[in-house]
């Protein structure tokens, strides 16, 4: 899922050349803060029971607070994903407004 | 707190710090919801994916129980915190990179 995720939203760099990826360091300060939280989330949830993974269809690999190495990707792919989708927006809608 | 709980809570600071305190004022913009519109088409497909056939599962008393696409409601919530927390700060950085 994580491999679709890559393959579904990156090839927008190339094709529309959103430079997300180019821009690295801004992408990581955009995504860093949001992404802690949320792996702290994360950490609270898989503590409490909220939700919890099959063993089975997990790589197996677990980091901090027992969280599996598939969401730790996820909280860094979906973000870049999400804002290559939002510049790819951009590229094609370039009279709409961004900023306040 | 339960899920649902959370998942309320997250997008409600996440829509107040984008139109309160950071002002970026994106979920004021046609480019936001075209970007969360297809966002939001991929990721009930992976939530399907995950959910149906329960690499991920979710104890029922911390969720309301309706189910879009096999998975929780709340986790469009989740989503939409996420994505939209990562995209305000993205712009909040391109804002502040390119005097206007």
């Amino acid at each position: 899922m994580i491999l679709f995720t890559v393959v579904g939203s990156f090839w927008l760099e190339v094709a529309l050349k959103v430079k997300v990826l180019k821009r690295y360091k801004q992408a990581f300060t955009a995504i860093l803060p949001v992404s802690l939280i949320f792996i702290a989330w994360d950490a609270y949830a898989i503590h409490s029971g909220h939700w919890r993974f099959d063993r089975e269809q997990v790589l197996g690999i677990f980091g901090p607070f027992g969280i599996p190495l598939e969401e730790y990707l996820f909280f860094i792919v979906v973000p870049f994903a999400a804002l290559m989708t939002i510049e790819a927006v951009r590229a094609v809608k370039k009279n709409w407004k961004v900023y306040p | 707190m339960t899920y649902t709980q959370l998942a309320v809570s997250a997008v409600l600071i996440v829509v107040s710090i984008d139109l309160f305190v950071l002002k970026t004022q994106l979920l004021k913009r046609k480019l936001f919801w075209t970007s969360y519109a297809i966002i939001i088409g991929f990721q009930l497909l992976t939530n399907w994916w995950l959910t149906s056939r329960n690499i991920v599962m979710y104890d029922p008393n911390t969720i309301i129980g309706i189910r879009i696409a096999s998975a929780p409601v709340e986790d469009l919530l989740f989503g939409f915190a996420l994505v939209l927390g990562v995209m305000l700060n993205w712009i909040r950085l391109d804002a502040s990179h390119k005097p206007r």
